[in-house]
């Protein structure tokens, strides 16, 4: 059976690599959209934490001798803390301030970063090896899935659902979003709003360094890596809605089907199409499928 | 764009005015190394090319001629590249435009460089229509090109079996033209083509790529891409399982750069063409100890070599004809046989094609291998006269 000249299995097989794709994207336009949702920050530096994130993991790895899996937990929160150090140090300065100072300021911080570590390991990426548990792969029939895409797409869902679940339906989440409606009555109640903030903003670099470890494998720990992203998953955010939650992680995975299948149907499109469909959904539904106008 | 000049006076001023200043203009030689100093092709080119020309410069004794290096960065964007050409060449006065990776700025610039009567010496890039239908008399092709690579690897994995292709290309000028080129390679060895598919420019993930050529059923995966998007494609084929397969990749265009940040365990057992490899000789050897040291330890691809090469000649054009004017220099080059440390005799042809043997190279396997940058094993040299284009297949306007 073929759809538009192409047989079905290889129809199926690309839907799921489009799948595998559309995690990373699902779990960094998450990571953003928690931190404009919650500080009204647009995160630049966000895929230059991705890119810390793999090199955290390459570090441990060459330096202190720590495994994947040690890494996938250590380096969340490793990178996570270098978040809230910049946070407190420097966004905190601009809250009061117009949205495009915050922009500017993480744009500048990321081209820094990025440039420090172009410096010392160039551009053509270091190798970082699977881990021998999720190596090889299984066939499906219509394709040969390795192990370690099959884990990328299970983890990435359960992160993303237990993030959505964490604020949208326990109290900490309603804490949280009370205190980025009325700060001043939240503080009040006795919380410590701009701890609470800090550590938002950890949380939400964490979830970029955790997708960077993920990548770690799969591409080379390159510190272009996250500035080739980025630009990608701000369009996912944008056309999920600025800040909504579930509105990136459906966006994540939906766009990278949609990129999946241009990969086959019409390939020289597969970078445009996404800003294609963004263009789109500004005209028809400018606050983002998924978001409200503020 | 941040045309940072590390200004660099290779002679101290000439106290004489020699007859030679008199028609240097502006008494001073200037070279702008173009390249990507930023993206997935800079540790091909990049700051290992602007430590090239110094060292060029510093070696070549010139009596009495200065010598100033400017460097830039074009973001692989034919646009940029041409407005800091245009720039380069209208209010800086730079001479020689040098390595330019990146076959589309490429072009673009040959353009500005014949309009403006300046040279051009190219290292980093690879379409062959630079000595073809765009061949100038202000260009010279100086390191590699698609042709070379194609006759070089395409023969080599067409004549041990390999006869059926399918192509993943960088879609734009450089992997059409290496994929062109190869393409008639393996069909006048008596191969085919099952299908080929197209990628953008820096597309970091194959995956979906690599199932349509695995579907193809394709004896050989022809990548006809460069840099970050070869080792990507080779890395995620290992994950797919592709060679497991029974199918083998073919990298059409590989650097020293490429299998370092690979490693040995991905990247053994592939074939390619280079025209430089450090461990030639004493003489390479020699070379690329001086160039890691200045370079943090990285050893030269063939495309930093060659812009050291390509320097080297056309500053001694420069001090035999006595001028910096690009055509009558770039005409000198034609005229004086080559010869240097890195890449031995050859010569420049009228097609503006440079001339010199091609290797073609096995990496090693790890345990074959004594450290970091052992990685080739020359499994044949192809002598310079076959390695190229023959020049009247090119059709370049020059050749009568």
């Amino acid at each position: 059976m073929e759809i538009f000249g192409i047989p079905t299995q290889a129809l199926f097989g690309q839907l799921l690599i489009g799948l595998i794709n559309g995690s990373f994207y699902a779990l960094l336009s998450l990571g953003l959209a928690v931190i404009f949702g919650l500080l009204n920050i647009i995160n630049f530096t966000h895929g230059a934490q991705y890119m810390m994130g793999a090199f955290c993991a390459y570090f441990l790895l060459t330096k202190l001798g720590i495994g994947y899996w040690w890494a996938l937990a250590v380096t969340p929160l490793a990178v996570g803390i270098i978040g809230m150090v910049i946070e407190r140090l420097m966004l905190a300065r601009l809250y009061k301030l117009d949205h495009l100072y915050g922009l500017l300021l993480t744009f500048g911080l990321a081209l820094i970063i990025q440039g420090l570590f172009r410096n010392e390991y160039g551009t053509s990426g270091i190798p970082y090896a699977l881990p021998q548990e999720l190596s090889g792969g299984r066939n499906l029939g219509f394709m040969f899935l390795p192990n370690y895409r099959a884990w990328v797409i299970l983890a990435s869902i359960v992160v993303c659902l237990a993030t959505w679940f964490m604020i949208e339906k326990t109290r900490l989440g309603a804490y949280l979003r009370a205190a980025t409606e009325n700060p001043q009555l939240v503080q009040a109640f006795g919380i410590n709003v701009p701890r609470m903030i800090t550590l938002t903003y950890g949380f939400g670099v964490a979830l970029a360094a955790f997708a960077g470890v993920m990548a770690a494998p799969i591409y080379q720990v390159n510190p272009l890596m996250g500035a080739d992203l980025i630009i990608v998953v701000f369009a996912v955010v944008v056309i999920g809605g600025m800040g909504s939650i579930m509105g990136s992680i459906v966006t994540g995975f939906a766009l990278g089907l949609i990129e999946g299948l241009t990969k086959v149907f019409y390939p020289e499109a597969s970078n445009t199409v996404i800003f294609i469909i963004m263009a789109i959904v500004l005209m028809i539904k400018p606050a983002g499928l998924f978001g409200t106008q503020r | 764009m941040f045309s940072n000049r590390s200004i660099f006076a290779a002679a101290p001023l000439a106290v004489a005015a020699s007859l030679a200043q008199a028609q240097i203009s502006d008494g001073v030689v200037k070279i702008g190394v173009l390249s990507d100093m930023s993206s997935l092709y800079s540790d091909i080119g990049g700051g290992g090319s602007v430590v090239a020309a110094r060292m060029a410069i510093a070696d070549f004794p010139t009596k009495g001629i200065k010598v100033e290096l400017l460097s830039a960065d074009h973001l692989n964007k034919p646009d940029v590249g041409s407005s800091i050409a245009r720039q380069w060449y209208d209010v800086d006065k730079v001479d020689v435009i040098v390595d330019v990776p990146t076959s589309s700025v490429a072009l673009a610039i040959n353009q500005i460089t014949r309009e403006k009567g300046k040279a051009f010496l190219v290292s980093g890039a690879a379409s062959s229509d630079l000595t073809g239908k765009a061949c100038s008399p202000n260009t010279i092709h100086w390191t590699y090109d698609t042709w070379m690579l194609a006759n070089g690897t395409g023969n080599a994995i067409v004549k041990t079996g390999g006869d059926s292709w399918y192509f993943i290309t960088a879609d734009y000028a450089f992997g059409l033209a290496l994929e062109r080129d190869t393409e008639a390679v393996v069909l006048k060895n008596g191969g085919k083509v099952l299908g080929k598919v197209r990628h953008p420019l820096n597309a970091q993930d194959f995956s979906s790529f690599l199932l349509q050529a695995q579907a193809s059923k394709a004896k050989i995966i022809g990548l006809a891409n460069a840099g970050g998007d070869t080792t990507n494609a080779i890395k995620q084929a290992a994950e797919f399982g592709i060679v497991k397969g029974g199918q083998n990749l073919a990298g059409l265009l590989v650097f020293l750069s490429d299998i370092h940040g690979l490693g040995l365990d991905k990247a053994q057992g592939l074939i390619f063409t280079e025209t430089f490899y450090w461990d030639l000789n004493d003489q390479t050897r020699a070379f690329a100890r001086r160039f890691a040291a200045a370079n943090s330890g990285k050893y030269p691809t063939m495309v930093q070599a060659g812009v050291y090469s390509a320097i080297t000649h056309y500053l001694k054009a420069v001090e035999a004809g006595k001028t910096d004017d690009g055509t009558k220099v770039i005409a000198k080059m034609k005229e004086l046989p080559t010869d240097d440390p890195l890449f031995g005799k050859g010569r420049v042809r009228i097609d503006g094609r440079k001339l010199h043997p091609a290797y073609l190279v096995e990496v090693k396997k790890p345990s074959e291998s004594k450290g970091p940058y052992d990685y080739y094993k020359i499994r044949a040299t192809i002598p310079a006269e076959q390695a190229f284009r023959p020049l009247n297949e090119g059709g370049c306007s020059l050749v009568k």
